[in-house]
């Protein structure tokens, strides 16, 4: 009984074990932080003229496609655009209640604790000490499950290519970062709507800006803790759900929201064959017990019934054989009387 | 020209039947489908797009038939764990279908994912443990073994492979409750897979709960699914019962809706205490709420009275609407989730709707299967007992 305990309390260890090691880091209260001194980049919405001279830039370093419609046309700001397998980043021009349009610059926000990375079943998708959450696609299978995972809809995928699609998203530009340059899109605006930076330092930076011109921005800092918080970073006089960035995401990162689902996961795997191999174990005995109850009601049937037919048959036997007396008796009785009288006759 | 393809395979009468017939043309389209979809890339045959990556390949492909083929391991469960013996009969024909169902899942992940080839990498090369996707694949990659390993006695009975029947049948048990526990992972995990959108899933599907509901209502989708086979199985391949099957249907069909019903009571409860501990019932007066009380009502409420009223007046007609009705439900549950439900905040036009190519794919992996199952159940000892291996299991 002990060590059937014993063992128990071992797969729970063994579980909590396991929850552990998995990485999903949310499982305690642990939070991350971000790597000290990663990089990120402060879009100011203020600032932003939608220009689309970063789209242009992030086109060229990133050797994409030519686009259908040139850089220099705004036009394409007139409707609403999204990230695709060719664009990393687009401008979209909102306008808001407040009077006159605002500009938001969308691409991947390099989260501190992506929802893609968390998503992604292979590790494609990494965040790295540097603050850019990068790809592989030499590993990745295209189940395109980061593309459900992503809160902001940032990757995207090369649904024509037949037989080597690949998830594509801004990658912060980061070889040019290791080589110790900016960002395209960052080093292309003409307006410094765009700060590069390390994600503490911009963090202070938009505070300040915030502090200086209380009536030109609202007091928050778009990415600080939305999602667990991210690298890409904004700040702007209108609110925020009116620029394209959702406010109800909450602060909770995605790992936290998975957290609970695998950590059941080895305690199931630990708990259920205990319990159904008892369930097992008690419906086998119960089989038996039945069996051996039956087998014990069949053997008492036949000694019953054996035992009956036994009675029966010596019944039967003393039966006959007092019929059979009887009979004899009643012979001799009737060959005896014949022959008294015949005597009678003789004598009378 | 399917005429002429199938007429050359089998040269035996009658085979331009309606079904065969259909079939055909079913099967041919798709064939031409998947040349598309390898030489043009997936764009080609789909709707999907950067906002919508996951369309009826994976609602009703994956989840649906993740769902649906769940008869495997409740039909086993209850034979071989829960002692009701009397299931026996039933157990060879639902894990045939729940091996089918697995294969033709994997299968049909083919066209979906972009890089078929690497579907073994996730467990192979690099393990992505904290997606929950990563546990999904795993378990059904480990649950198809367990179903082929459960499935292989027939086989061997077929073959006379009389040495490794010996050896598998020993394993049931072991087989049985990992199949349990595989299946108790995945089917969860299936629903736990978005659980890290909540921005995505409308409030009235996404919950916390998310994996227990997928978990328990793939119970009784599964052993619906029983039922709706058995009715087909027996309007088709009645000739090929035993006696001991046809004596035991009547039983596994009142004893499946009694555990269909109370396992979908349950499950209604589990919802409305869903609904309740998130405070949620606001929604309801939406235009999506209406959906979910048709659901909630309609497919699972009015089921579970029906399964109730036919398993006590031992009504197998009504039962077996009910089945359909259920499954009808189930797959219901699943496109609301992962497509209605999902991505709802979006405007209309950026919403997914499948494309003709998409469902004629989904239509295709379906024939595949029922063609599979007719080829296996008129060969192999499916629906009665092999003579030579009456005694011994
Ligand atoms: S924004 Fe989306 S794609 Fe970028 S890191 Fe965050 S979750 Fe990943
Ligand atoms: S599509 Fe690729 S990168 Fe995205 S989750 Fe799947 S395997 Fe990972
Ligand atoms: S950081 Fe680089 S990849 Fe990202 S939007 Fe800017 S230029 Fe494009």
């Amino acid at each position: 009984m002990s060590i059937k305990r014993r063992t128990f309390l071992g797969l729970i260890g063994a579980a909590g074990v396991t929850v552990a090691s998995t990485g999903a880091r949310a499982a305690g209260n642990a939070h991350f932080d971000g790597y000290p001194g990663s990089k990120g980049v402060l879009f100011d919405a203020t600032r932003c003229i939608g220009c689309r001279k970063c789209e242009a830039a992030c086109n060229a370093v990133n050797e994409l496609p030519a686009p259908a419609e040139k850089f220099d046309d705004l036009t394409v700001l007139d409707r609403s655009r999204r990230t695709d397998a060719k664009t990393f980043t687009v401008v979209n021009k909102y306008e808001t209640p407040s009077g006159g349009p605002v500009y938001r610059k969308m691409q991947c926000n390099h989260c501190l604790e992506p929802a893609c990375a968390s998503a992604c079943f292979v590790k494609a998708f990494a965040k790295t000490p540097e603050g850019a959450v990068s790809y592989d696609a030499s590993v990745c299978v295209g189940c395109r499950y980061c593309m459900i995972a992503c809160p902001f809809n940032i990757p995207t995928y090369e649904y024509d290519e037949p037989l080597s699609p690949r998830v594509r998203k801004c990658t912060m530009c980061r070889p040019r970062i290791l080589e110790g340059r900016l960002p395209g899109c960052v080093e292309a605006c003409p307006k410094e709507a765009l700060t590069f930076g390390t994600r503490d330092e911009l963090i202070k930076i938009a505070r300040k800006r915030i502090e200086k011109y209380p009536d030109r921005y609202l007091d928050h800092i778009y990415g600080e803790r939305e999602m667990g918080g991210t690298s890409w970073l904004y700040i702007s006089g209108v609110p925020f759900s009116q620029i394209g960035l959702r406010e109800d995401l909450g602060y909770a990162s995605a790992p936290e929201l998975t957290s609970g689902a695998l950590a059941a996961v080895p305690v199931v795997a630990g708990l259920w064959p205990a319990l159904l191999g008892g369930l097992w174990a008690i419906n086998k005995r119960k089989e038996k017990i039945a069996r051996q109850e039956k087998r014990e009601a069949v053997e008492n049937a036949v000694a019953r019934a054996s035992a009956e037919a036994e009675s029966k048959l010596s019944a039967a036997l003393s039966k006959a054989e007092v019929e059979n007396r009887r009979r004899i008796e009643v012979e001799v009785k009737r060959a005896l009387e014949e022959a008294g009288l015949n005597d009678t006759k003789e004598e009378g | 020209m399917s005429q002429e393809s199938t007429a050359s395979t089998a040269p035996r009468k009658s085979l331009f039947t309606p079904f065969n017939v259909v079939a055909g043309v079913i099967v041919l389209v798709g064939l031409v489908i998947t040349f598309l979809r390898f030489t043009k890339g997936i764009g080609a045959v789909t709707n999907l797009d950067d906002n919508n990556p996951w369309g009826i390949w994976i609602s009703f492909d994956l989840l649906c038939g993740v769902a649906l083929a769940a008869g495997g391991y409740t039909t086993s469960a209850a034979c071989y764990l829960f002692g009701l013996k009397r299931y026996h009969s039933a157990v060879r024909p639902a894990i045939l279908t729940a091996f089918l169902g697995y294969a033709l899942v994997v299968f049909a992940l083919h066209y979906d994912v972009g890089r078929p080839w690497r579907l073994t990498y996730p467990i192979f090369l690099s393990q992505g443990t904290t997606s929950l996707l990563f546990e999904v694949g795993l378990c059904v990659f480990l649950y198809l073994t367990v179903l082929f390993i459960e499935w292989l006695p027939a086989a061997c009975e077929w073959l006379r492979l009389d040495k490794l029947r010996k050896v598998l049948v020993k394993l049931t048990l072991v087989l049985t409750i990992f199949g349990v526990v595989l299946s108790t992972l995945h089917q969860s995990s299936l629903g736990a897979l978005y659980l890290i959108a909540p921005s995505k899933v409308h409030p009235l599907w996404y919950s916390p709960y998310l994996a227990l509901f997928f978990f328990v209502s793939s119970m009784f989708a599964g052993m619906s699914m029983v039922l709706f086979e058995g009715t087909l199985a027996h309007r088709n391949f009645h000739e090929l019962m035993d006696e001991t099957h046809l004596e035991e249907a009547p039983g596994v069909v009142t004893g499946f809706a009694k555990a269909c019903s109370v396992v979908m009571c349950g499950y209604l409860i589990m919802k409305m205490f869903g609904l309740a501990l998130e405070n949620k019932w606001h929604y309801l007066a939406t235009g999506y709420g209406v959906l979910f009380l048709v659901e909630l009502i309609g497919f699972v409420a009015l089921p579970a009275y029906l399964y109730a009223i036919g398993a006590r007046e031992r009504n197998r007609t009504l039962i077996r609407f009910t089945a359909v009705w259920t499954v009808l439900g189930i797959v219901f549950n699943r496109f609301n989730v992962s497509l209605v439900a999902f991505n709802w905040q979006l405007p209309s036009a950026d919403r997914y709707f499948p494309s003709w190519m998409e469902i004629a794919i989904s239509l295709f992996v379906v024939t595949v299967g029922v063609l599979a199952y007719r080829f296996i159940c008129t060969r192999m000892p499916i629906f009665y007992e092999h003579p030579d291996y009456k005694e011994s299991h």
